[in-house]
């Protein structure tokens, strides 16, 4: 639940956020601005992962299909049709809640490591189904051709504030979906799913239907990162957004933030994204691969040392100043 | 017909070094439910192991296989010290996700130090020797690999199901507390679990030296076959992982042959899904 003091929080957040573009030389074309918007673009992507996989306890590892596919809708409407990415993104959206729930509706079958083993399957299935599919660039991919810059055809290539703002809007309407759920009924559902689907069903909740539609919301926000992504990238290829390591990076980021909480994603890609970015700019010197080497590193640290992430250290410590509390008073 | 004996051979000598490459991961899963996200690395590890054992030493990849085997053991079992059991219990993807760390450390250490590019031993003894037996062509490594992948797989199963070890192996995975009880150090017997596990995957990467080029993302691939493999069989069961393994490798070449190249290994996700769904704990699961 919120209190006042979380809401201000996040509309302060809102605030400097969208101020800080209109700062000169903060946003507009530097290095910062580009991690700027990886942050927010991965922290939108968490949470989406963080919809079915925090609140409702299925762990996905094929969050990279819907992410592909909808990154596919947007390159498609732009480089084969020559039209605009704002008719691809919702339908790639569209077909994206589509394709999560046909394939969910089977693997929810599954326990523990075999729906996680099945998520591989079914990204390795897409993965190389991509590959083949010539119709829509195979292998090779599809480029973007040089479009006059401005919100229309969503691209630019100067001053890239637009693209920082387009992701400050993913980024909001993706947390306040789940702030909305969260508060709303359907978040009660999935937390009672997560924590024992049996009793939640005894009480008279559809573990189903809740599952099913969980994913088909986690699955169209996380196409509509995906329509974001090709647009900045200005290119779309199966390995870039159709993959194991894609779909990690949906994972990786939830859980090194803190797993089904508001705020676990994007704290966790306040810390990995820049990491990730700065290592990669930094460290390239030492050759091939140091960056990845180091986030490795991280991951198994983290893993081993605190498994509940930023917020599972927050509360640590937030629980012993209180515990402190109690004893001085 | 000719062609389909040949595709039928040719999916069962893959299928056997599959088996070998799961069955590490099959007991590891059986024993303490957890997924080794990094077995792909390991059998890139012992790839590299061999390969540059032929190329300084000058030690054929048939012989070195034993040092890819032992090399791997102790991997296994410092990957259960440092990273398994301060990860196990605390969250439920934490082994998982911290073997996935492993993996990109391991596979990118590689790529910084050996670089990307694919080496391939030559001179070895078994280099491009085949032979022709009932209107079939026999690649001689790939054989061999398989007898020995077959061997070990045979080794591994009596050792649980014979000797002392395997039993108190056995009784841990089914109630660790209860084996505790029984005056069984569960502790030794998760390192042992990890070690042996290493050590089937390090004895395939050896043997892979003779025939197959390494590189940093050799392990990519079959480390998600192991996974389909050991999901189909059944998570600890070895004949379960065997049995499996020969199905994937059979589907592997006959979707090679007879539909495309290309499409192969969506045959074989595509066949675990279809079989996982009517048997949602494997074939031999319980």
């Amino acid at each position: 639940m919120f209190n006042n003091k979380a809401d201000k929080l996040w509309y302060g957040f809102i605030a400097v956020a969208f101020i800080l573009p209109f700062v000169p030389g903060v946003i507009g074309g530097s290095f910062f601005g580009h991690v700027a918007t990886m942050i927010l673009l991965y922290a939108a992507m968490a949470q989406s992962w963080n919809i079915i996989s925090g609140y409702c306890g299925q762990t996905s590892f094929g969050h990279s299909v819907f992410f592909g596919i909808g990154a596919y809708g947007a390159a498609l409407a732009v480089v084969s049709f020559e039209s605009l990415p704002w008719y691809g993104a919702p339908l790639g959206m569209l077909v994206a809640a589509l394709v999560s729930v046909v394939i969910s509706y089977p693997c929810f079958k599954l326990k523990g490591h075999y729906f996680a083993i099945a998520t591989f399957a079914i990204v390795e299935i897409f993965n190389r189904l991509f590959m083949i599919w010539d119709t829509i660039g195979g292998a090779l991919g599809l480029d973007y051709p040089i479009l006059p810059d401005g919100w229309v055809n969503f691209s630019w290539s100067d001053t890239k504030n637009g693209y920082y703002l387009g992701a400050l809007a993913i980024f909001i309407l993706v947390f306040s979906v789940v702030r909305w759920i969260e508060r709303h009924r359907m978040g009660y559902y999935l937390r009672a799913v997560r924590e024992g689907q049996e009793t939640a069903e005894s009480l008279g909740v559809n573990s189903t239907v809740v599952k099913l539609s969980a994913m088909a919301l986690s699955a169209s926000l996380a196409a509509l990162c995906g329509s974001f992504f090709a647009q900045y990238n200005y290119r779309v290829d199966p390995p870039m957004v159709m993959s194991l390591d894609m779909s990690m990076k949906f994972v990786l980021i939830t859980i090194l933030g803190g797993l089904g909480t508001f705020w676990g994603p994007f704290l966790g890609a306040l810390v990995l994204i820049p990491l990730q970015e700065y290592t990669r700019a930094y460290l390239s010197h030492l050759g091939a691969g140091v960056d990845l080497m180091i986030f490795g590193l991280i991951i198994i640290i983290v893993m081993i040392k605190q498994p509940l992430g930023i917020m599972g250290l927050i509360r640590y410590f937030t629980k012993k100043k209180i515990a402190k509390g109690e004893g001085d008073a | 017909m000719s062609n389909f004996v040949q595709v039928l051979i040719d999916g069962i000598l893959s299928g056997l070094l599959y088996a070998l490459v799961a069955a590490g991961l099959s007991m590891m899963w059986g024993v303490m439910d957890v997924i080794n996200f990094a077995h792909g690395e390991f059998l890139m590890v012992a790839m590299y192991l061999c390969y540059w054992i032929g190329e300084i030493l000058g030690i054929d990849p048939l012989f070195s296989w034993i040092a890819g085997g032992i090399f791997l053991f102790f991997m296994g079992a410092l990957t259960y010290r440092l990273i398994i059991k301060n990860s196990l219990g605390k969250a439920a993807m934490a082994p998982l996700l911290a073997t996935f760390g492993l993996s990109m450390l391991l596979k990118n250490f590689c790529m910084n130090r050996f670089t990307p590019n694919f080496r391939l031993l030559s001179g070895t003894i078994m280099e491009g020797k085949t032979f022709q037996f009932a209107g079939a062509i026999f690649s001689v490594p790939q054989l061999v690999t398989a007898i020995f992948s077959l061997a070990v797989l045979l080794g591994v199963y009596w050792l649980i199901k014979k000797t002392r070890v395997g039993w108190a192996i056995q009784a841990t995975a089914m109630d660790k507390e209860a084996a505790e009880l029984m005056g069984i150090d569960t502790e030794n017997i998760y390192l042992l679990v990890f070690g042996i596990g290493g050590a089937c995957v390090g004895v395939a990467g050896g043997l892979m030296t003779t025939y197959l080029a390494v590189h940093p993302e050799v392990g990519g691939l079959f480390s998600l076959i192991a996974f389909v493999v050991v999901a189909l069989g059944g998570f600890g069961s070895i004949p379960g992982a065997l049995f499996a393994a020969l199905l994937i490798g059979l589907v592997e070449s006959f979707a090679g042959f007879y539909v495309a190249a290309v499409v192969k290994y969506v045959a074989v996700f595509a066949i675990y899904l279809v079989v996982i769904m009517i048997r949602p704990k494997g074939l031999f699961g319980w």
